[in-house]
Parts: C-alpha cells; sequence; structure tokens
C-alpha cells in the first residue's frame, strides 16, 4: 500500500483521537470485569473470578438467570432483523419497481414516520399492545421495534432496488418467469448487499435496544439483556466488577459475530454487481 | 421454427397523460421482417412491449395468427426479445443465461446442454461460453442475448435497438448476420431502430413511427421513393431530403426568391418541394451561392444557398465547388416530391 499524503495522516490521526474515549472506555469494561481492583486502566489487583458468577447463578433479586437474557436477546434481535428484511424488501420493491396509485404520498408518509422519536410514542404502543394482548410479550416488542426499524430499511432497500435493471426483470418475464420469481431469483439475489446491510444494522439497533424491552415487558422470563444489565445499576449498592462483567458479557456476541462474519462482510460489500 | 403472423389492431397505450402509441393498426406476414424506424421517444420500444406482453394495452387487440395474446402473460406468448441493453444475467456464465429460458421449462439437461451449444455456434460465440457477460466484448454480448431469445425457438422474435450499443465495424456485421439468421430459420421479427440506414438495409418492410403514430409501412424501396408526408421524406434517406416551403402554380414551384418547375398538378397554394441531394444536378437554370463543401469520401456533400434556402446536394469528388462561387442547379421536375400545406404527398 502506499503511504498516505501527509495532510491525509493528519485526518487518520485526528480519526484515532475522536476513537480514544471510546477505546478508553472499553478498554475499562474488559479491566474492570476481570480484575479485583482497576486505577486508571492498570490492573491494581488479583483476577476476579467472582464479577461472573452471574453467569452461572439461577436467579437473584428478580432477575431471570443470564443464559435466559441472552437467548431473550438473541430471539429478538434476530427476529426483529429477519421480519425488517422481509418486510422492507417487499415494500422497497414495490415503491421501486411498481406502479401503484399513492406511491410517492406512500414514500413520503415512510419518511415522516422516521423522524418521530420511538419514546414519544411510548404510551401509544403501550395501549395499542395491551389491547391486542400483546403487552409484557416477546412478540410483542419485537414488532414494535420492526415497525421502528421499517421506514429507514425501506428507504435503504429502495435506493438498492433502483439500480437494477428493469430491462433485465422485463427479460426474465419473458424468458418465461412469473412476476413473483422475478422478485425472489433476479431481484433479490441483485440486492443481496443491500439485504445484508439492513440485516446487519436491525440486528445490531435491535441488540441495543434498551427503552423498547424495559417498557414494554414486566415478566423477567423475557428480559433480554439490556434490561437485565440495567437491573444491576438500580440496586442500592452498584458493584463495578460484576456491572463491568455483565457489559463485557453483553457486548461479547455481536463480537463474535462480527469477528466470524468479517471476511464475508467485506468480500460482499466490495464484491458487488456490476452488469 | 416458422414464424407466426403478427396483427396489431387498434393498439393504443397512455401512461397516465402521457400518449405513448395511439391507434395503431399494423400487420407483420410469417416469417417477415419488419422494422420499427423513428427518432427517440415516437413509441417503438413501447409498442414492442405491448406485443411482448410486458405492458397492457390501454385499447386494441393483438394477434398471433387467429390467437388473441393481449391478455396473456409474456410467458405464455412464445416470443423472444432482445433489450436494448441486453438485459443478461451478470452472475450468471453465458451458457447459463442462453439456457435460462429452458431451465424454466424444466427441460431435460440434455436437451438443454445440446441447444445451447448448437445456437450458441450458430452465433459464433461457442467458445466464450464458460465466461460471465461482464468477461466478453460487446459483439459477443448482443450475440449471446440473441442466442438467449432464440434458444426457445419463439414464434415471434422482437428486437429492441439490438445493435445501437455496438461501435460501426462491428455493427455492420451483425446486421448482416441478423438478416441472414432470420431469413434461414424464418422467425416472424420486429426490429426497433432508430437508424434509418439500418431499417431500410435489414428490413423486408418498414414502420416509420413519429409522436405515437405510423407514418407510413412499406417497403424500404417504397420509402425513399415515395414518402407519403414531409416527415418520412426528411427521415429516411442519407444524407436527409431538402425540403422546402413554398408556393405551389401551375407548373411551378415558387419559395422565398427563386422558382423552379414541376410537374402540373391540380393542386394550388401552400406546399413543399422536396429533392434528394442526390437528384439535383449542376447545369440548370436555378442560380445558387456555393456555402461550403464536405467531403464524404467518394463524394461530397455541398451546401448552397438559392434565395433565401439552403440546400444539400452529392456531387463527383472531382467536380470543383469553390466557397462562394455561383453555379446553375438543374432541379429536375421527375425526381421532386410534392407535399401539401399539412406535408402530404400530393404528387
Ligand atoms: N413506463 C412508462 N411510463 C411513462 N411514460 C413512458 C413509459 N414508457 C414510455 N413512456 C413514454 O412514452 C413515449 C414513448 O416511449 P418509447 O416507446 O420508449 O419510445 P422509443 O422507444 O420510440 O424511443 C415517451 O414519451 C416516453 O416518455
Ligand atoms: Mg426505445
Amino acid at each position: 500500500m502506499p503511504l498516505l499524503p501527509v495532510r491525509w495522516r493528519w485526518l487518520v490521526a485526528s480519526g484515532f483521537l475522536l476513537c480514544a474515549p471510546i477505546v478508553a472506555g472499553m478498554a475499562w469494561l474488559v479491566l474492570t470485569a476481570l480484575f479485583d481492583r482497576v486505577h486508571g486502566l492498570v490492573p491494581a489487583g488479583p483476577l476476579a473470578p467472582e464479577n461472573w458468577a452471574f453467569v452461572g447463578s439461577p436467579s437473584v433479586g428478580g432477575r431471570p438467570p443470564a443464559v435466559v437474557a441472552l437467548l431473550n436477546s438473541v430471539l429478538f434481535s434476530f427476529a426483529v432483523a429477519a421480519v425488517a428484511i422481509v418486510v422492507a424488501s417487499m415494500a422497497a420493491y414495490a415503491i421501486s419497481c411498481l406502479h401503484f396509485p399513492g406511491r410517492s404520498l406512500y414514500l413520503a408518509v415512510v419518511l415522516v414516520l422516521h423522524a418521530f422519536p420511538a419514546v414519544s410514542l411510548l404510551i401509544a404502543i403501550f395501549y395499542i399492545l395491551r389491547v391486542l394482548g400483546l403487552f409484557d410479550t416477546l412478540v410483542g416488542v419485537i414488532l414494535v421495534k420492526t415497525a421502528l426499524e421499517l421506514p429507514l430499511g425501506i428507504w435503504l432497500m429502495k435506493g438498492f432496488f433502483d439500480f437494477l435493471s428493469w430491462e433485465m426483470e422485463m427479460a426474465a418475464l419473458v424468458d418465461g418467469m412469473s412476476r413473483w420469481g422475478v422478485f425472489w431469483k433476479v431481484a433479490l439475489p441483485m440486492v443481496r448487499p443491500g439485504l445484508l446491510a439492513l440485516g446487519t444494522f436491525a440486528l445490531l439497533s435491535a441488540w441495543g435496544e434498551f427503552i423498547l424491552p424495559f417498557t414494554l415487558i414486566v415478566s423477567s422470563r423475557s428480559w433480554t439483556l439490556a434490561t437485565y444489565l440495567q437491573s444491576f445499576l438500580t440496586e442500592a449498592f452498584t458493584d463495578f466488577g460484576m456491572v463491568a462483567a455483565v457489559g463485557l458479557f453483553y457486548a461479547l456476541p455481536v463480537l463474535v459475530l462480527f469477528g466470524l462474519g468479517q471476511r464475508y462482510l467485506l468480500n460482499l460489500y466490495g464484491g458487488g454487481v456490476k452488469g | 421454427m416458422r414464424g407466426i403472423e403478427v396483427r396489431l389492431e387498434g393498439l393504443s397505450k397512455h401512461f397516465g397523460r402521457v400518449v405513448a402509441l395511439r391507434s395503431l393498426d399494423l400487420e407483420v406476414r410469417a416469417g417477415e421482417m419488419v422494422a420499427f424506424l423513428g427518432p427517440s421517444g415516437c413509441g417503438k420500444t413501447t409498442t414492442l412491449l405491448l406485443v411482448a406482453g410486458i405492458y397492457r394495452p390501454t385499447t386494441g387487440a393483438i394477434y398471433f395468427g387467429d390467437r388473441r395474446v393481449d391478455g396473456l402473460h409474456p410467458r405464455d406468448r412464445d416470443v423472444g426479445m432482445v433489450f436494448q441493453s441486453y438485459a443478461l444475467y451478470p452472475h450468471l456464465t453465458l451458457f447459463e443465461n442462453i439456457a435460462f429460458p429452458l431451465r424454466l421449462k424444466r427441460r431435460p439437461e440434455a436437451e438443454v446442454r445440446a441447444k445451447v451449444s448448437q445456437t450458441a455456434e450458430l452465433l459464433g460465440i461457442g467458445h466464450v461460453l464458460d465466461r460471465r457477460p461482464g468477461q466478453v466484448s460487446g459483439g459477443q454480448q448482443q450475440r449471446a442475448a440473441l442466442a438467449r431469445a432464440l434458444v426457445k425457438e419463439p414464434q415471434v422474435l422482437l428486437l429492441d435497438e439490438p445493435l445501437s450499443n455496438l461501435d460501426a465495424q462491428v455493427r455492420l456485421q451483425a446486421r448482416a448476420e441478423i438478416r441472414r439468421l432470420q431469413r434461414d430459420l424464418g422467425v416472424t421479427t420486429i426490429l426497433v431502430t432508430h437508424d434509418q440506414a439500418e431499417a431500410l438495409a435489414m428490413a423486408d418492410r418498414v414502420a416509420v413511427f413519429s409522436t405515437g403514430e405510423v407514418q407510413q409501412y412499406a417497403t424500404p424501396l417504397e420509402l425513399y421513393q415515395r414518402p407519403q408526408n414531409t416527415f418520412v421524406a426528411g427521415f429516411v434517406g442519407h444524407p436527409p431530403m431538402n425540403v422546402v416551403r413554398g408556393r405551389l402554380e401551375d407548373g411551378t414551384f415558387e419559395a422565398d426568391g427563386w422558382r423552379c418547375r414541376v410537374p402540373r398538378l391540380s393542386y394550388r397554394g401552400e406546399g413543399y418541394l422536396g429533392v434528394r441531394p442526390e437528384d439535383l444536378r449542376v447545369g440548370g437554370e436555378v442560380e445558387a451561392r456555393v456555402l461550403v463543401a464536405e467531403t464524404l469520401g467518394r463524394e461530397q456533400l455541398v451546401t448552397v444557398r438559392v434565395g433565401a434556402t439552403e440546400l444539400k446536394l452529392l456531387a463527383a469528388q472531382a467536380d470543383g465547388f469553390a466557397a462562394d462561387s455561383v453555379v446553375k442547379l438543374d432541379i429536375p421536375p421527375d425526381r421532386v416530391h410534392l407535399f401539401d400545406a399539412a406535408g402530404r404527398r400530393i404528387g
């Protein structure tokens, strides 16, 4: 790789500088979770396995076992990502490639929906879920979270579908495909990078979601890791070592996922589709 | 593979308030090759997509032989189509691209292999079948698209500007190739093009389109010799015909500052005189001033001014046309085309 010009090196350096607080925060999290005491960013005590006791314990102080919260989080995030991918890609395809009355109005409304802060809708959502009998269920939160992810997802996917070759789809029709076949077998494979991007964003956004599970779920068996972590913070005496360990436990699955999928992700984004 | 007759009756297509095609009646004989010729935006592609079944007509009917097809899904029409962009699937090899229609019909693997390689050989792309569209030349992509359209042995072949993305050299070759192939296979073919030379060279008959209407539907020779209106007169032939506005009197045509003799007609009044550059001669009685002479190779295209009118004439390269010199033009009365004030042919 050629060396960057000097001016660019400054840019890169300031980039690193801006990231520094986050990196320091992560380092603190890891160290605090592993050691008994930490001064600044220097461990000042023996290893502290007792910080991790929560992993094995059945349930403490009204909390579910950690594994249950973990499974709920996994279920929640993947369900949100899956539903968002399916619904957003179909809606975006319709907006981008099909002609129907009210198309531009629909697109405008979708954008306005995205402008609403989720918090401002909480009370209304609470009542709606109560009426539907979905309050205090994971399914209810999944639906709400997916709905909030959809506007951005639809716009993202529309951008990808807009670049599809209309003639290519028509060629498939003439060659003997059904309209559905064209969507599934010609259009979708060509927007795979978009699907993957949407899936990743929705997954991460759901994984980090706190407000929705916190307000819409009461029973501890449906807690996600975000609410599980929060429950440690509100105790009279906050054990920072344990909070850090729970935080790390919460962050770990995402890091592992990225580690495994990194090569695949880079390939997909770099490869693209050219005609 | 035998072609089938294609008949369009009162066919029209509106997109909202845009009228892309208004009431088209046209019939293509079985095995014939017909060109849709016209400037861009005049409804040629729309008509082709109506025949293919991509669009539903606003009014009118489409028949293949005795069968009415305008309500049918594209796959039930048995047409092959080459799109302007070729529309090959970029992630599939040429082989899989060509095999695509057969795979959709769930043909046995052996038949697919045989048909694909046979069609590919016919088009001279047998040696690049394992490559993807992005890895072959434009000419090979065009042939692959043609092979994909032909492999299912359609009764009707639709070509939308199939040569417009090729360089001049390859284009001439492809013209002759497509024509030969079409004759051999006997498939009824509609070719869309904006290039009048291509239409005249390839088609049995040409339909000249302008703003959603067919202006004239005739053989290439007839279009050239007897254009039905000033639009066709100006569009068909290269270099284009000189079309001059003026007054038609008894046996003379009078324009701004000059006049010439024309055949006697009963029509009098405003009208147009058309004369092809190749029909203009030097050595008559119309006085003209030479503006510029452009070399075309074997010939030169000379622009002259007569009165307030500019005319173009084709002359042998050897004739000298010095700028600003004065020449006497001969406008042979038996070679002129006369049109009435609305631009319709009258003689
Ligand atoms: N899908 C469409 N929606 C709206 N207008 C269209 C559509 N397709 C074509 N048109 C309009 O119809 C007219 C004819 O288009 P087209 O058939 O593509 O012309 P050509 O192929 O002769 O260049 C143009 O004015 C074009 O803008
Ligand atoms: Mg066109």
